[in-house]
């Protein structure tokens, strides 16, 4: 431990901190904007200055360690002034429209300058920089007139491995972007969405289509049916400022009902379904000898890394279309005929914690009531559906609790577990162990599988069948493991890759949370106990002791693995390019 | 300003590419560093186009976007081609003083090109130039070695009349 002291006052503090962790540890939140802790560590926007004793110019908080001795000063008006400037410069060439931001509210920006009493309207005023907004994605919407070069985006692009937008140009011409100003589609970005989440301002944004939901809202024509994802319960409180991993099932589902929507069901019931048809071609490639470690395939964004980075190894990716549009080819398939509804009049609408969806609903071959009739209309992040409840003066916090809608609204913990890393692979092994035991289990919990580390490995013995598997998210820990598995270093017969790190309840569609909450809370760990709390409450906890599951299979799908299973569960992949097409 | 970037089709050779490989492979290949790369592929492109800078990184086995920040972000990199002649014009304080935008804007009219362009012919580029040590000649433009000084805007034309 070091003494130190701030602003006269003596604390102890662990060796090794930095002046902002040592402040934090002091109760004070020293102002932050370009630092991400284990991600951004640049100390380039110098918000953060403070007064150490002996220095003769400010430091940066977020990256200057303390030592013995030191005396930090974090209110002087040396400090103030000096941050005070950094954001008026910032504002100087900023698009100060807040009032029709979509980050109005949220934004780091605007709540530095509150923090810090800088007039938004300030009269510095110069040449801004000119850009046009990138929309040439399903995904997002670029626009740099909001950037503030924090590159905090552009750490997070490095992250998972991509890396397709940098600073590109120097000084006052400096813009965030792709190489030869190429639009983001004609790059091998994967629609992860990582990106926005990390950025501080409205220069990221998803692309917008809850005007798309509210216009099939109010058509009478349109039958429309929204199903929610696994983890979209963990998180979408966050937009009505409830704690971090609280579940909100209940109100959600009265919620999407108030909207004025005509059913409400569950992407668990679609991972239920991806789990009977997953295990299933797992066994069945062990046993006939096919291509083997399987990946798994529920994340398009990871799906789309693997097209453009490691196209030889599509044959390793499992067929099964992910849960989402499962789930949206059973309500135009199943659903639809079994209750009279032409699929054509059906907008199937779910909500995501993922931007990747939105580019995955456009993909060829996921039209299961053919026509091209999408199995997947319209794609909403769980940010865009908390800004349609607010929009349509809904309570939320005040909501009773409601249930999905029967049919596609039962679903099991195997379900529920989608949403975390490891969740896929644990509720694939359940179904899986009791197949080939020909026998229902009693210890279901995989707790090896469990957790946020960046690899995990176990070995399993079903009835003398050894089963080894790994499960990553992220996909620089995805590279890392397929570059062994190119290299024919991994003994794995299972894999599960999850794009984000983390998984989906961190995905690229999940509230944004400010640094100063990320850098100091593993909110990847709070919202999946969420998950791992509903799995144990549940009464099923096996996918395929779901009574839907067996329903559907009785009455339609036949077995796992059929024909027409195949021809509505499964789906195909396109090789794509790492670098630019000339 | 942005660095421009060429719309000219690439007219690399075998043998240029054969060059650069060796380059990336003298400077560490994958390990090696960008910037010396990126100078020697500059003196044996005369630029560097995408398509370059796509082979350095496939070959380097880095983002493209990498390659390019670096790129762009200092001075001595071209994005875009020189012509057959280099048309240059002093930007420095006393040419600048004698009307050296306006001549620049004469001949960027003349050749129908921006400056950092090159025309589609491939005959004729314009740069930009700081203070050439001439100033007594000011406003000053050069074409490859030739030095004109005192130009007035109504002798651009005969000038570069000269180079067709
Ligand atoms: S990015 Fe922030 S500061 Fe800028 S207009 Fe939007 S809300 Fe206001
Ligand atoms: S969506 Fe993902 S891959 Fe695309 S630019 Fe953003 S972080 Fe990179
Ligand atoms: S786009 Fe956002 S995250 Fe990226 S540099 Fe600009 S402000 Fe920062
Ligand atoms: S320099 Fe510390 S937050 Fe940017
Ligand atoms: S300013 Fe043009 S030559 Fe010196």
């Amino acid at each position: 431990m070091y003494q130190i002291k701030i602003n006269g006052m003596p604390f102890s503090v662990p060796e090794g901190s930095t002046i902002l962790e040592a402040a934090r540890f002091a109760g004070i939140k020293i102002p932050t904007l370009c630092f991400l802790k284990d991600l951004n560590e640049i100390g380039a926007c110098r918000v953060c200055v403070v007064e150490v004793k002996g220095a003769r110019s400010l430091v940066a908080a977020c990256v200057h360690p303390v030592n013995e001795g030191m005396e930090i000063f974090t209110n002087t008006p040396r400090v103030i002034e000096s941050r005070k400037t950094t954001l008026q410069l910032l504002l100087s060439v900023h698009d100060r429209k807040c009032l029709s931001c979509v980050r109005n509210g949220t934004c780091e920006l605007q709540q530095l300058c509150a923090e810090l009493g800088v007039d938004i309207d300030d009269k510095l005023d110069g040449e801004k920089p000119a850009s046009v907004p990138d929309t040439s994605t399903a995904h997002l919407v670029r626009n740099n007139a909001k950037c503030v070069l924090c590159r905090r985006c552009v750490a997070a692009c490095e992250r998972q491995h991509v890396a397709v937008i940098g600073a590109n140009n120097r000084g006052f011409d400096t813009q965030i972007g792709c190489a030869f100003n190429l639009p983001l589609a004609e790059v091998s970005c994967v629609s992860c969405g990582q990106c926005i989440v990390s950025c501080p301002t409205g220069a990221l944004v998803e692309r917008d289509q809850t005007a798309e939901l509210l216009a099939a809202i109010n058509d009478p024509e349109k039958y429309v049916v929204v199903q929610t994802a696994p983890s979209i319960r963990a998180t979408l409180g966050e937009c009505f400022d409830m704690p971090v991993g609280t579940n909100v099932k209940g109100k959600m589902v009265a919620a999407l009902r108030r909207l004025g929507v005509d059913k409400v069901f569950d992407t668990d019931f679609g991972a239920d379904l991806t789990i009977m048809e997953e295990a299933h071609e797992f066994i069945h490639r062990v046993k006939t000898g096919g291509v083997l470690p399987m990946i798994t395939s529920c994340s398009p964004g990871w799906v789309k890394f693997c097209e453009h980075y490691f196209p030889d190894l599509l044959p390793n990716v499992s067929t099964c279309k992910s849960p989402q549009q499962m789930t949206g080819a059973m309500l135009k398939t199943w659903y639809a005929e079994k209750n009279g509804i032409d699929p054509k009049n059906i907008v199937s609408v779910s909500i995501m914690p993922c931007t990747a969806k939105k580019f995955e609903i456009d993909r060829e071959d996921q039209d299961a009531a053919g026509d091209g009739i999408q199995d997947v209309d319209i794609v909403l992040t769980t940010r865009e559906i908390g800004r349609l409840l607010k929009q349509c003066n809904i309570d939320f916090v005040h909501l009773p609790d409601e249930e999905f809608d029967p049919a596609m609204g039962i679903s099991t913990g195997a379900g529920a577990i989608f949403g975390a890393t490891g969740g896929v692979m644990e509720a694939a092994l359940r179904t899986a162990a009791d197949t080939i035991f020909g026998a229902p289990l009693e210890n279901i919990e995989y707790h090896e599988v469990r957790g946020t580390q960046d690899y995990k490995e176990a070995t399993y013995n079903f009835d003398g069948l050894e089963v080894k598997v790994a499960v990553v998210s992220g996909l620089e820990n995805a590279n890392t493991l397929l570059e062994k598995v190119r290299a024919g270093e991994s003994d794995c017969q299972f894999i599960e890759i999850m794009c984000c790190p983390g998984g989906c309840v961190n995905g690229g569609g999940q509230p944004t949370q400010p640094a100063e909450v990320r850098n100091f809370t593993d909110l990847k760990a709070l919202r999946a106990k969420a998950l791992y709390e509903e799995d144990e409450n549940l009464p099923f906890r096996k996918s395929h002791e779901s009574p839907i599951i067996k329903q559907v299979y009785e009455e339609y799908l036949q077995a796992p693995g059929s024909h027409i299973a195949h021809q509505i569960l499964h789906t195909t992949f396109v090789k794509r390019s790492k670098t630019v097409q000339l | 300003m942005q660095k421009r970037i060429s719309t000219l089709p690439f007219q690399g050779t075998k043998e240029q590419q054969e060059q650069l490989f060796k380059v990336i492979d003298e400077n560490g290949g994958k390990n090696g560093s960008v910037m010396p790369i990126l100078q020697k592929a500059q003196e044996i492109y005369g630029y560097l186009p995408i398509e370059v800078q796509t082979m350095i990184a496939e070959k380097m086995d880095v983002p493209l976007e990498e390659i390019y920040g670096v790129s762009t972000f200092y001075s001595l990199f071209a994005l875009t081609p020189k012509g057959k002649y280099n048309v240059s014009v002093c930007m420095g304080t006393a040419c600048y003083v004698k009307g050296a935008a306006d001549v620049l804007g004469k001949i960027c009219e003349v050749l129908g090109i921006q400056p950092e362009e090159c025309t589609q012919d491939g005959k004729f580029s314009i740069t930009e130039c700081r203070c050439i040590g001439a100033c007594g000649l000011a406003p000053v433009m050069t074409v490859n070695d030739d030095v004109y000084g005192r130009v007035s805007v109504s002798e651009v034309e005969d000038i570069l009349s000269k180079y067709e």
